[in-house]
């Protein structure tokens, strides 16, 4: 068990929130290996078992793939599992997302986004968690530190839900956030256990009544443990609105469900944006309205499940959709991009992709304004002059 | 005071009906280590023959808690069951039952983590010296020579090329708690080890050599014999170690030829004179490595 700590207002880093949330959560099994960003979630909760702030078993591994193996394992056996990676570490993960996902086990697992070699760098982009979309993992894109730490409650909540049960990896910014301190408010472990109980599996591995977990299976069977894995998927919507809205009745802090809307009541046109670089936007927004230009924001806060419904209803008020993307789909589009035509199909408004930020670059306002103005341009025609836009890409025009 | 075969309890923890080949070792093994180990007992297996003959979906050979995840996480996998067992303030064994492959090669990594650890778990190596589930490929574990489907006996090239790799050694050079290799042609050894292992507490390692008749090509009657015929000719050495320390070693009776051995199995039938001059020297080698020197030749 977690010691009783009290209510506290800290300064902290977005991997010192997702450590803490994990602390506070009062997790039972940890399997981690450090990698930058990540690194401070291992060595924060090092700490807090050194001090016995928590008696959790903590497995130092000795790589990700094993991180993750032993966090199945572990909640197979019906313990609450934490784990955190980045980049390189969650690429050595991919075969084990599958399997924890199929396996209905709602591990959660902060994700620090870095980029993924080659060139090896450590700096932000989504190009880990994007090709990870399809494993059965939620995924969920944080803005602030402290959104890191609620969405860490929020994960195990939705999660561990019996109509769920499936695993959660919650992302921030390398850098940005994993590094960087800002004021977090972070509730009792009182509190937390009042809003999460403890972990309740249907199914887990006891002698006193042994059965099967992740039996070798024919044709006649995985169909329909797939069709169960998008059910459960499916459901989870309703379930992240339903935890949403419950923990901003308990702790005060609404994060609006699978995306929040920012002046787009009576927006002409709206920019999508994920993490960080909503902030950047929100002022953006601001600055623009202030001239007379009616621009909305949306952010995109889930991307599994995809907020396909709600971005319709934003899509069905507006001319033109700027869709920013900090990860390529190469011969396609960022990934942000085509997940929102396939939820705008049918509509007749351009659809503008733009690509920025990668490797870490910096994403500033005057790259935010051109998103806002290529998207208004685009509403003017009725067409977008190109579909995928690099901007601040060094020989390349947006 | 050891255990004894008429010993062991009528119950089959690893139940007949299982789909295994005729003289197959590997259930031979996991049968009667899970009467040593008991009903209290968490089993996981990797990628290998015995997740597939162990049970197809909805059919199970196993009456104890079984879990697997993948190929090459075994140590990783065994580790992360015992953490939640003793977190939820229980005691059960955990167990991993890897092949040589999930052992020897794609699996060392996450073993050698989990003993460098000393999870309390015991970790079984069924050796049979090749990828066998997969359709017989070569292994670290594959010896000198081997026809395998990618040692394949070619115009140029006869056979695997390179040693089977010491990976007793290895675990023996990570001072575990308990380290032992066993054979299934030595089932009072096979028996007193086993329960040694479970007795034990920390990491556990026990290396199975376990006869195949579908890769080696050998009459599946004779799988205990060439079991006995590998301990015998010096290509399999039985012996346990405490931390590192070596505390038995069997020596058999007499030492029989190489060729005696590779005889009767397929894999080796395409062998010329000079190939098993280079087999016998390597077992030679192993011999003088175990028991410190080679008997006398006696006079003919």
């Amino acid at each position: 068990m977690v010691q009783s700590i009290e209510s506290k207002k800290m300064v902290v880093t977005g991997d010192y929130s997702a450590a803490y949330g994990a602390l506070i959560c009062d997790v039972d099994v940890v399997a981690a290996y450090p990698i930058t960003p990540q690194t401070f979630i291992v060595e924060d909760f090092s700490e807090f078992v050194a001090d016995g702030l928590t008696d959790a078993e903590f497995v130092k591994v000795e790589s990700e793939h094993s991180a993750m193996s032993a966090c199945i394992a572990a909640q197979a056996a019906g313990a609450r599992t934490f784990t955190a990676t980045a980049s390189q570490g969650l690429a050595l993960m991919h075969e084990m997302l599958f399997v924890a996902a199929a396996l209905h086990l709602p591990i959660v697992m902060p994700v620090v986004n870095r980029t993924l070699a080659a060139p090896i760098g450590i700096w932000c982009e989504y190009n880990d968690t994007m090709p990870e979309r399809d494993t059965g993992w939620l995924q969920v894109y944080c803005e602030t530190n402290q959104e890191v730490l609620d969405m860490v409650i929020q994960s195990y909540k939705i999660g561990e839900h019996r109509d769920v049960m499936l695993p959660v990896m919650p992302s921030m910014d390398a850098f940005i956030l994993s590094h960087t301190v800002e004021p977090v408010y972070a509730p009792s472990t009182q509190e937390v256990a009042d809003f999460l109980p403890r972990y309740q599996p249907q199914a887990i591995l006891d002698t006193s009544n042994p059965m099967t977990i992740g039996s070798f299976a024919p044709p006649e069977y995985i169909q329909e443990i797939r069709y169960q894995s998008e059910v459960t998927m499916q459901k989870a919507r309703e379930v992240i609105q339903q935890v949403n809205d419950d923990f901003a009745q308990t702790f005060g802090r609404d994060y609006h469900g699978l995306i929040e809307e920012y002046r787009t009541d009576d927006a002409d046109v709206v920019l999508i944006t994920m993490g960080t670089v909503t902030g950047t936007a929100r002022e953006v927004v601001d600055e623009m309205r202030g001239e007379g230009k009616k621009v909305g924001l949306v952010k995109l806060r889930f991307f599994r499940p995809f907020p396909l419904q709600e971005l319709r209803r934003v899509a069905e008020n507006v001319e033109a959709i700027g869709v920013y993307d900090r990860a390529m789909s190469f011969g396609s589009g960022g990934p942000a991009f085509i997940e929102t035509r396939h939820a705008l199909y049918g509509l007749d408004i351009p659809v503008v992709n733009f690509l920025a930020g990668l490797g870490g670059r910096d994403v500033v306002k005057e790259d935010v304004r051109l998103m806002f103005e290529k998207t208004l341009k685009a509403a003017k025609e009725g067409r977008a002059e190109k579909d995928v836009v690099w901007i601040g890409t060094r020989g390349v025009k947006p | 005071m050891s255990l004894n075969v008429k010993d062991l309890p009528d119950e089959h923890l690893f139940t007949p009906g299982h789909t295994a080949c005729p003289g197959c070792a590997a259930p031979v093994v996991v049968r009667n280590l899970m009467k040593v180990f008991g009903k209290d007992t968490i089993v996981y297996a990797p990628a290998n023959c015995l997740l597939v003959f162990g049970g197809t979906y909805p059919y199970i050979a196993w009456k104890v808690p079984y879990l697997h995840e993948a190929f090459e996480n075994t140590g990783a996998c065994i580790s992360g069951v015992k953490r939640a067992v003793k977190k939820l303030g229980k005691d059960s064994l955990v167990v991993g039952v890897a092949g040589d492959g999930g052992t020897y090669d794609i699996g060392i990594q996450a073993l050698s983590g989990a003993a460098e650890r000393n999870e309390d778990v015991i970790y079984v190596c069924y050796d049979n010296e090749a990828y066998m589930n997969t359709g017989i490929q070569r292994s670290g574990s594959t010896p000198f020579g081997a026809a395998t489907t990618t040692t394949p006996v070619g115009k140029k090239i006869p056979g695997k090329t390179q040693n089977k790799k010491n990976m007793a050694e290895i675990m023996r050079a990570h001072e575990v708690p308990y380290m032992a290799t066993m054979s299934i042609a030595y089932p009072k050894d096979f028996l007193r080890k086993a329960e040694k292992a479970r007795d034990t507490r920390g990491f556990r390692y026990l290396h199975v050599f376990s006869p195949c008749p579908t890769g080696w090509r050998h009459d599946p009657a004779l799988s205990i014999e060439m079991g006995r015929r590998a301990v015998e000719s010096g290509m399999w050495t039985l012996y346990e170690a405490e931390y590192g320390r070596i505390t038995d070693i069997y020596k058999p009776k007499r030492k029989i030829p190489v060729k005696e051995y590779i005889r009767d199995q397929g894999r080796f039938r395409h062998f010329t004179e000079e190939m098993v001059d280079k087999l016998q020297e390597y077992a030679n080698h192993k011999w003088k490595q175990m028991y410190g020197s080679l008997p006398e030749e006696k006079p003919e």
